[in-house]
């Protein structure tokens, strides 16, 4: 197993490097430069400006200088936000888009896995119709649409939470709230159709046969399979929610990552872009990582030697 | 880094849980304004700044020579009155004997010294150094071809700072209030590098100073105790938050989150209106909506094809219907009511009413030799849906004079390179925010060796001629006259129809006082006060 884990994390050097060098050049690709504005600059100006952070380069070396800085944890400093280096950014920003994607996905973990298996188990019952209804109803809006309404009703209009903003743990709600809410309603409905597949199975049938009681059956048994597919989905989910999302964080006025990589795409801010594509490209191989080694854990078919 | 990290996720969710309790408790006594800005600054080193959202910080942390009133007119700052030479050239302005640093420190003639040099020094890689090329030396210092000391700037003594031109700028003190002009502590620069805009670091000489700066969160500032007008600064702490989503500033406005938004959602007009009262401020504001047309095209070089099409141009629709009454009509490339100016100048068909508008473009095409349905021109825009919407509007209007037309739209970040680039296109559009109000502020965009703007690539001699002339006018109101001219021309041979002016658009509490209208929309802090 510990050979497996890094031989896996051996394999994750050259995917980052593809990556990395695949989105360096694409982003390069792009029409107009980080300094292009709406006023156009003075072509001394410019020149100043391209030489002050090294666009005046050829590109290939401009590539290897981001390798190089990149292998010492240098991302560069950004060009948008020049107070700032792209490190600086993710100090910042991380920290918040974690606790707050962190505590959306662990909500939505507990809450989607109890319905769904609620629902399994009362199949076809008035809990599993509500709980299949509203699953259905919280996947079908979109959070840009929860997240105001959340923020107007709530903030405008009850006065009970900030419409908006970063500080307190009252901040912190309606964001996770609106986070959580779909994250609940798939889990919800992947754990209940996992569970009732499970319900049907040949060594569920055999644990009842034996005459286990049910909280075993379902506890140790059903549900062990059933989470499967739930964990299959989180792998990429809980990349996506703790590198933060650009809409939540935009609406609410949260000072987190998920905004950067749009901000830095249409600002051209290379280096800022590129740093968004680092560390959601880590987070998308460790939680892969972990998904599997989770499977082999849950189902003891699964070995990887 | 990583564990660093963790560090500092575990202090978030610390401060997430007490945060609250905190805050209930302490700064009950101070003022606090939260005021909503545009967005985040790119730095707040103004020598680096560009912007609007960024010039509203600097005017808090910093003061200049001269400054803007709450009516935006230029009043002395940190100098208390200067002496221009009868040539106009030679500048001399004598500071204020209070003037401090917030660490104490007076303010010297040789902080401005050192920030008119660093502006210049192509080592700074200012994108506005060319706000101030009309000193002495400037323009060769930018481009490397001299050295920043021979800058035509002198300290000749601690409190008296000149300043030489090379050709006199009527306009200079206007300039001097835009945020290139501001000073900096030159001791904290030198010693901190480029770290100097760090909160702790900043030494800032205005009625703010710097106390903390979160990315996408909020700039916090402090009252500075050694300003020399402290005793008349009202608000303690302000809070400079970025709201890059409009609608989420009016939602924070009406939680009492926020005192004033800089910019209004303009889908929620009708809410806004209904609601708001005079809280909702719609002013005018110094900026033109044109539409550059490339007047080399061969179908485009003829003035009376470009002015039939302006002719049909429904402005007044085009401003109510899909701006909402965020924009106002526009019959000029100035906008009525800058500086230095006098009486406007307008399109002369500006109070004609539509329909014989049309005939009239009708007839000039004709003239012009341009059959009905023979032209078809392309609109092009930058991605936004107010843009498009105007482009689409247009388009339908052209159609009543017998002109086709394609819409074509671009993403934002290379449609300016591409018109700077002389890119192949029939009609853009552009606006221009003046920098400082003055006509020629407006007017040089359309000089035939300002490649950088004249997007329609016109050449017009005159034009030229009279702004050459107009620069080396010592007499403001000749002066006034001979830009009135050259707009006059302008107008004549639109190479770009100006179609709007942008307005200002904000949203202020009723308890807000010292925040009053004025063309360049600005309102600095230090003259605002807040009604408990």
């Amino acid at each position: 197993m510990i050979l497996y884990v890094l031989r896996r994390l051996a394999s994750a050097v050259p995917t980052l490097f593809l990556i990395v060098t695949i989105s360096f050049f694409m982003i390069r690709l792009a029409p107009g430069g980080p300094f292009d504005l709406e006023r156009p600059l003075d072509p001394v100006i410019m020149q100043n400006l391209q030489r002050a952070f090294g666009l005046d380069l050829p590109l290939w070396q401009q590539y290897l200088l981001y390798l190089g800085n990149l292998l010492q944890g240098d991302l560069g400093p950004s060009f948008t936000r020049r107070d700032f280096t792209v490190v600086d950014l993710f100090r910042y920003g991380l920290p918040v888009s974690i606790v707050i994607g962190g505590l959306a996905l662990s909500i939505a973990l507990v809450v989607g896995l109890v319905l769904g298996a609620l629902a399994a188990l009362r199949q076809n019952s008035w809990i599993d119709y509500a709980v299949v209804g509203t699953a259905t109803f919280g996947i079908t809006i979109p959070t840009f649409v929860i997240a105001p309404l959340l923020s107007l009703f709530f903030g405008v209009m009850m006065g009970w939470l900030p419409a908006g903003g970063w500080g307190t743990w009252k901040h912190a709600v309606l964001p996770i709230t609106t986070l959580a809410l779909p994250q609940i309603a798939i889990v919800a409905r992947l754990t209940r159709g996992a569970t009732i597949e499970a319900l049907r199975s040949n060594h569920v049938r055999t644990a009842r046969a034996y005459g286990l009681p049910a909280y075993v059956v379902v506890g140790a048994h059903a549900l062990r399979g059933a989470v499967l597919p739930v964990v299959s989905y989180l792998g990429p989910t809980a990349a996506a929610l703790l590198t933060g999302s650009v809409v939540v964080e935009t609406i609410f006025g949260i000072p987190g990552i998920g905004r950067y990589f749009v901000q830095g795409a249409l600002g051209r801010d290379y280096t800022l872009v590129m740093g968004t594509v680092v560390v959601i490209a880590c987070f998308v191989i460790v939680f892969n990582l972990i998904v599997d080694i989770l499977y082999a854990w849950l189902d003891p078919r699964v070995r990887y030697d | 880094m990583l564990g660093q990290m963790l560090k500092t996720a575990l202090l978030s969710t610390a401060i997430l849980t007490t945060g609250a309790l905190v805050a209930g408790a302490s700064f009950a006594q101070e003022v606090v304004y939260n005021r909503g800005n545009d967005t985040d600054p790119t730095t707040l080193d103004h020598h680096k700044t560009s912007t609007v959202a960024e010039s509203n910080l600097m005017v808090d942390l910093y003061e200049g020579l001269v400054v803007y009133d709450v009516k935006a007119a230029v009043v002395p700052g940190t100098a208390e009155s200067w002496e221009i030479s009868d040539d106009g050239l030679k500048y001399t302005f004598k500071l204020r004997e209070g003037a401090k640093w917030s660490n104490g420190d007076p303010v010297k003639a040789s902080d401005f010294v050192f920030a008119f040099q660093r502006l210049q020094d192509p080592k700074t890689a200012a994108p506005y150094a060319k706000m101030h090329y009309s000193i002495v030396n400037a323009e060769a210092i930018n481009k490397g071809e001299k050295q920043p000391s021979e800058l035509g700037v002198k300290a000749v003594d601690d409190r008296t700072f000149e300043v030489t031109l090379h050709t006199a700028t009527p306009y200079f003190l206007e300039m001097l209030a835009h945020q290139t002009g501001l000073p900096l502590h030159q001791a904290s620069v030198e010693q901190h590098g480029d770290a100097f805009v760090q909160p702790g670091n900043m030494i800032s000489n205005g009625a703010y100073m710097l106390e903390a700066f979160t990315p996408n969160d909020k700039i916090t500032m402090r009252k500075n105790p050694n300003f020399w007008d402290a005793a008349n600064v009202k608000v303690d702490v302000v809070n400079h938050i970025p709201f890059e989503d409009r609608s989420a500033c009016l939602r924070r406005f009406e939680a009492n989150e926020v005192l004033t938004c800089s910019d209004i959602p303009p889908e929620q007009m009708d809410y806004m209106k209904a609601n708001l009262g005079d809280q909702l401020r719609i002013e005018p504001y110094l900026g033109t909506y044109y539409l550059p047309v490339k007047v080399k095209k061969e179908k485009l070089s003829d003035p009376r094809v470009r002015q039939a099409i302006s002719m049909v141009i429904d402005r007044e629709f085009l401003a109510k219907e899909i701006w909402r009454e965020t924009m106002l009509p526009g019959y000029s490339l100035i906008p009525p009511g800058i500086n230095n100016y006098g009486e406007p100048v307008y399109l002369e068909y500006k109070d004609m009413d539509i329909l014989d508008r049309e005939d009239a473009a009708k007839k000039l095409l004709e003239e012009a030799g341009v059959k009905e349905g023979q032209l078809s021109v392309e609109l092009r825009y930058n991605t936004s849906s107010g843009h498009k919407n105007t482009m689409t509007a247009i388009s339908d209007m052209l159609k009543n004079i017998g002109i086709s037309s394609t819409i074509v739209e671009m993403e934002g970040t290379g449609y300016f390179d591409y018109m700077k680039q002389d890119g192949d296109f029939d009609i853009t559009r552009a606006g221009w925010i003046g920098d400082y109000s003055d006509p020629q502020n407006f007017l040089f965009l359309f000089e035939t060796d300002n490649l950088g703007f004249n997007y329609p690539r016109w050449s017009n001699a005159d034009y030229d001629a009279l702004m050459q002339k107009a620069e080396v006018t010592a007499d403001m109101t000749e002066r006034a006259a001979i830009l009135r001219q050259a707009e006059e021309l302008f107008l004549k041979e639109v190479p770009a129809i100006p179609i709007m002016y942008y307005s200002s658009k904000s949203i202020v509490s009723s308890k807000v006082s010292g925040w009053e209208d004025n063309l360049l929309n600005k309102h600095l802090t230090r003259y605002i006060s807040i009604a408990n």
